[in-house]
């Protein structure tokens, strides 16, 4: 085992934990503004995969794409926000995942419809494509160099708009008390609808960046669901530094599992054994981590009032 | 008698009645989707006892289901392929006999379910919903990735196990033992929620505090529940994984643990019969717009939606008027 190869999976790790991070960002945002469990949120950076496909397609420019995809989720957002996340709000939590779950279905099954089932394509832009050499020299591909890069700059930005600006402070006052906040005159069914959008945003940049080393298919936004529920539930609800610290765990936990499990048994048992039992092991090690975080802090790393 | 006690006998006779029609008119494929909803109703009625009784949204209960799918599979498998399971420190063979199959898929599922349980129970509210569901995602990819019983493929059964006296291949003599399961565990259900247990869980679920105050635990009553509720679960992942003489990685999987929710949601929670009207109405659903449409999962998902919305009493919320007590 070299250390090149060891870098270059942190590196990996790295990057799909900012991913994950830009997922997570909006469910705990919407989890800690609204109190709601969103599992159609996997839908929106499916659409925002989809847009982007179509878009690089139909123009041949990797920008365009995003801002189709950032734009296309965050209105995908504004809409079911209106019609139908707004009357969940203060429905107890199996009313909200049965809700969203049968959003999920409709999503799916209407992408199905529209696009097809053959998955697409998108493109890494030649501008980013190929690889740099870092120093100690290990070669890594410039475009997960800047993803790296683009998950830094959105969670900086989402911490200045949290702790910055007039949005955050309201976005953190809905957090405590939003009987409080609407008696002062904020109109809060718009703070939701723009915490919403937000997040929503976040989801479909998300969908279209990573729709550029994956192929984009109906289902895409299921399994990165899931793993944002892990990363927030580690993190503590609601919290933006535990959704970041989080990501980050089960980014790193996973991909280096995924690497180093299988070497590790390789040195007591057999080859073939060691490989079965080590990548079993990696699949399930982010969801030990998970139930190992609850079970010793309940509320997660961050948790803190909230339920 | 009440209403609903009225809609719960029209619905098990209409359910004992339209295989039975349809095996004198020899169309083996409607006792099938009867057994199918009969299995999968047996799955709903085991979750509604974490849910609807002691108000526990499990969204991992795939993982039971999967479990007593994996102990019939593997065992007939062994049995089928005259290779014992272990030799040391004991030998132990597989087996094809239904009963010891079901056993086992109960007892698994027993373990696994307090395991879940007693780590789950320590969280409340959306943290449990999410590590229940991770749970179920652990074993999942374990499935997948464990090569020996098939791993993602799954692991095929060349023909069902046997029941003492039954012909287990005649679909109407297999729906018919489903369905004598489907009673029992109706009946021992419906005794458990009028059992000072049961009530004691129902009180545990509107007020902890009080249930604590008058001297009981209810952790304790919790944890008994989600047992039971797995117990029976497993119990009807065999009996699954046996009529389609298949078992695979998807009866582990989320959506499983979403459909398995949804039956519990269209009939009613915590209507002890209600997992039978709604697991009966998803496969009649899955059926009729299934051939109307390659797309009705969106026809499901605005029905689901609608239901959430504006019937918040499932399909027994809409018959059988509001429900006679609490809340």
């Amino acid at each position: 085992m070299s250390l090149i190869l060891l870098a270059e999976q942190t590196l990996n790790g790295l990057q799909f934990g900012m991913m994950l991070f830009l997922m997570a960002a909006g469910l705990t945002l919407i989890f800690g503004v609204m109190g709601l469990i969103n599992l159609a949120h996997g839908s929106l950076y499916m659409v925002g995969a989809f847009i982007a496909a179509a878009t690089a397609a139909f123009t041949g420019s990797f920008l365009l794409a995003l801002i189709a995809s950032l734009a296309a989720a965050a209105l995908a957002g504004v809409l079911i926000e209106m019609t139908i996340i707004r009357r969940l709000y203060e429905r107890d939590h199996l009313d909200q995942v049965l809700a969203t779950f049968a959003l999920i279905l409709i999503f799916s099954e209407g992408t199905r419809w529209v696009f097809g089932s053959f998955p697409l394509y998108l493109d890494i832009p030649d501008a980013l494509s190929g690889t740099v050499t870092l120093p100690f020299g290990v070669e890594y591909s410039l475009y997960r160099l800047v993803l790296i890069g683009v998950g830094l700059v959105i969670a900086l930005g989402l911490f200045l708009l949290i702790g910055k600006t007039r949005l955050g402070i309201r976005i953190r006052a809905g957090e405590n008390d939003r009987e409080m906040i609407g008696a002062l005159g904020v109109d809060i069914s718009r703070l939701y609808t723009l915490v919403f959008a937000l997040g929503a945003a976040l989801a479909g940049l998300a969908g279209a960046l990573i729709g550029a080393i994956q192929s984009v298919q109906v289902g895409m936004g299921e399994p990165v669901l899931i793993l944002a529920f892990v990363v927030i539930v580690i993190g503590g609800i609601g919290s933006i530094k535990g959704a970041l610290v989080g990501a980050l765990l089960v980014g790193l936990t996973d991909t280096l599992g995924r690497f180093l499990l299988p070497k590790a048994f390789a040195l007591v048992l057999d080859p073939s054994q060691a490989t079965a039992i080590g990548s079993a092991l990696a699949s399930m090690a982010i969801y030990i981590l998970m139930a190992g975080v609850l079970i010793l802090r309940p509320r997660g790393l961050f948790g803190g009032a909230a339920s | 008698m009440t209403r609903e006690t009225a809609l719960n006998i029209v619905l098990m006779a209409v359910l004992l009645a339209v295989p039975l029609a349809a095996w004198s008119l020899d169309e083996p494929f409607v006792i099938t989707l009867a057994t199918r909803a009969a299995i999968l109703a047996i799955a709903g009625v085991g979750l509604n006892v974490a849910l609807g009784l002691g108000g526990l949204v499990s969204f991992g209960h795939a993982v039971f289901f999967g479990l007593g799918g994996y102990a019939m599979g593997i065992l007939a498998h062994h049995a089928q392929t005259y290779t014992p399971l272990m030799t040391a420190p004991f030998t132990i063979d597989g087996t094809t006999s239904m009963p010891v199959i079901w056993l086992v898929a109960i007892g698994v599922s027993v373990l696994a379910a307090l395991a879940i349980g007693a780590l789950s129970l320590r969280t409340t509210g959306v943290y449990f919903i999410m590590i229940t569901l991770a749970f179920a995602q652990m074993v999942y990819y374990f499935a997948i990735s464990w090569p020996a019983y098939g791993g993602e493929d799954g692991l095929s059964v060349y023909v069902r196990n046997g029941f003492p006296g039954l012909n287990t291949m005649d679909p109407i003599q297999y729906f018919s033992l489903c369905y004598g399961v489907l009673a029992l565990v109706l009946l021992g259900v419906s005794r458990l929620a009028r059992s000072p247990f049961g009530l004691m869980l129902q009180a545990a679920r509107q007020d902890p505090e009080r249930v604590e105050a008058i001297g009981q635990t209810p952790y304790r009553l919790y944890l008994t529940a989600f047992v039971i509720s797995g117990a029976i679960t497993g119990l009807s992942g065999a009996l699954f994984a046996d009529l389609n003489r298949f078992v695979s990685p998807t009866m582990l999987s989320w959506h499983m643990s979403g459909e398995i929710m949804i039956f519990v949601i269209l009939g009613g929670v915590g209507r002890v019969f209600g997992p039978v009207a709604g697991a009966a109405l998803f496969i009649l659903l899955e059926h009729l717009l299934g051939g109307l449409s390659a797309y009705w999962h969106v026809y499901l998902g605005a029905m689901l939606l609608g239901v959430v919305l504006f019937a918040r009493g499932g399909l027994y919320g809409l018959l059988a008027g509001r429900e006679v007590a609490h809340d």
